[in-house]
């Protein structure tokens, strides 16, 4: 239908484009976090229910009927997923994204003229087929249906360059003559370079890598929008591109790493390849009753997470301890390492879920000068994200990454599964110093022995 | 539109981006990756736009094939941002919520 004009029709885009601005801006801050979501959301149904008004359209039915389906599958997932498998579906939708601008800007391909237009046909095809690809690896790893290690064969920096500059050959045919053939093999490059760029990513960046597709996806959204000239698209996807960067960045530096180090380390063998080694040097390891006496006679407890809590799902435990404690007159805070879980921020959402509210749970900065004062610090299944040997030892991989300087505290309690080193592979110096004492075992059972124990004193 | 008004609005679009992310806590980095995922679900409109204009019956399939994956970024997305955002509540509320700590 052709309702509305042409000035109506792009005065709702750019209201929806604010919207857009607007929802990011609002993403920045825990209190107007959700209303930019709503924000956001509102602005893209704007958006949909403008482009059924003013573009003259066959299929509708068609159309709507596709509409229908993808929210019905999308809608369900969104609510029943569990929460630390939260990032997967974030990936998993943004390559769906990718997929879909790389499918749209080919069949465009035979309405499009004039050299820059045909370039940006291209380009969004190529990044969203990167897009789409590599989506599906960092869900594969995520989930664990492959190795979440490092996936390196012998000549495969080479492979990759071929992949890449086939890829432009390809794509500088199709600007040429505009064939469908050259299109659908551009396609199949862009895959293939998608899969060889995540397959080397090790598991613990696997995040930043989502967070990296992420702003492809906005930047192939923005090509696809001077495909169709339509400058909605290009906005919302610049906008994701930009902000996508920035936001990759920061979680790059969060982790001490570039972003380059990240994608392409395990060529340089520089990458978090992980060593299993147990160590076999004396601990003190203590029971749930010492833990729990310790615990319900400190002043002031600081606990931090890590990813092993959120394997064991012991979420809901740790915030129930956190409350008994409180209940007794000590002091609870969680130190929240940026990287703690899977994603930066992941750590956060996951003790959100179990109530625990967002005033207890201090940020890195916030939290390392308090430490002094702090009666126990309570590990629970985190390594490498309180390793001195980040600030200590040069040669480590993890040097140079910012760590919660829990050695600081008068007394550490380690929950562990095992003696095992973490994910990036190194022996804990902590772990031997008089003042920790280990309790071994799943996070989860661990807790709640302790929290029995505390009830029982 | 000519090539220059498209600069600038790529241009001032990008600082926009910047500027609008730069001060984030690392407590939202993860919702806010989730939302600019939702945001980029937008294709939807261009997907529709191409679905719109088909004829041969094969690419009107592809097409809503793009119709359809574009709905499950853009719903999918912001029902997930909506969900982890629903989390993070205040000191008060979390005190009442008992039932909720399994």
């Amino acid at each position: 239908m052709s309702i509305l004009s042409a000035e109506w029709t792009a005065l709702l885009y750019l209201v929806a484009a604010v919207c857009f601005i607007l929802a990011l801006k609002g993403l920045s801050s825990p209190k107007t976090a959700r209303r930019g979501n709503l924000i956001g959301a509102a602005g893209a149904t704007l958006a949909v229910i403008t482009v059924f008004l003013s573009a003259k359209l066959d299929n509708i039915p068609l159309i709507l009927l596709a509409i229908a389906v993808g929210s019905a599958i999308a809608a369900p997932i969104s609510r029943r997923v569990q929460m630390t498998q939260m990032p997967q579906l974030v990936a998993l939708f943004n390559g769906v994204g990718g997929g879909a601008a790389a499918l749209v800007a080919m069949l465009e391909l035979g309405h499009s003229d004039g050299p820059w237009v045909l370039v940006a046909v291209v380009f969004t095809m190529l990044v969203g087929a990167v897009s789409f690809a590599g989506s599906a690896i960092t869900v594969a790893k995520l989930q664990e249906l492959i190795t979440t290690r490092p996936v390196v064969f012998p000549g495969m920096k080479w492979v990759m360059t071929l992949a890449a500059v086939a890829a432009v050959v390809v794509g500088g045919f199709v600007v040429a003559t505009g064939s469908t053939a050259w299109a659908l093999l551009l396609l199949v490059l862009g895959l293939a370079v998608g899969l060889l760029l995540v397959l080397p990513v090790g598991g613990a960046d696997v995040p930043i890598v989502i967070s990296l597709l992420n702003a492809f996806t906005g930047l192939a959204v923005a090509a696809s929008g001077v495909v169709l000239d339509n400058v909605l698209l290009v906005v919302a996807g610049t906008l994701v591109g930009a902000s996508g960067t920035i936001l990759t960045r920061a979680m790059a530096s969060a982790m001490g790493r570039g972003v380059s180090g990240i994608m392409f380390g395990a060529f340089r063998g520089g990458s978090t390849a992980g060593s299993t080694v147990q160590s076999d040097r004396p601990v003190r390891s203590s029971n749930a009753e010492d833990v729990a006496v310790m615990l319900a006679y400190a002043q002031r407890v600081v606990i931090v997470p890590g990813y092993g809590l959120a394997v064991a799902q012991g979420q809901h435990t740790i915030a129930e301890l956190a409350t008994t404690l409180e209940a007794r007159g000590v002091d609870v805070d969680f130190a929240i390492h940026p990287v703690a879980g899977r994603m930066p921020g992941h750590m956060n959402v996951l003790l959100a879920e179990a109530n625990v509210p967002y005033e207890s749970l201090k940020e890195m900065a916030e939290v390392n000068p308090e430490f002094k004062n702090t009666d126990v610090v309570l590990v629970v299944g985190a390594n490498d994200v309180v390793n001195p040997a980040a600030k200590t030892s040069p040669g480590s991989p993890i040097y140079g990454m910012p760590i919660l300087e829990v050695e600081d505290g008068r007394q550490i309690v380690f929950l562990k599964r095992s003696m095992r080193p973490g994910f990036a592979g190194i022996e804990n110096e902590l772990l031997f110093d008089p003042k920790t004492t280990l309790l071994f075992g799943d996070a989860k059972d661990s807790l709640t022995k302790v929290l029995g124990a505390v009830n029982a004193l | 539109m000519d090539p220059i008004t498209l600069l600038t609005v790529i241009v001032l679009t990008v600082f926009v981006g910047f500027e609008v992310v730069s001060k984030v806590s690392s407590t939202l980095h993860t919702p806010l990756m989730s939302g600019a995922n939702a945001i980029h679900g937008i294709i939807l409109i261009g997907a529709i736009i191409v679905a719109g204009q088909l004829d041969d019956p094969w690419l009107i399939a592809v097409a809503l094939l793009a119709v359809a994956l574009a709905t499950a970024n853009l719903v999918g997305g912001f029902v997930v941002t909506d969900r982890m955002l629903g989390m993070f509540r205040g000191r008060k509320p979390a005190a009442t919520s008992k039932d909720t700590t399994k």
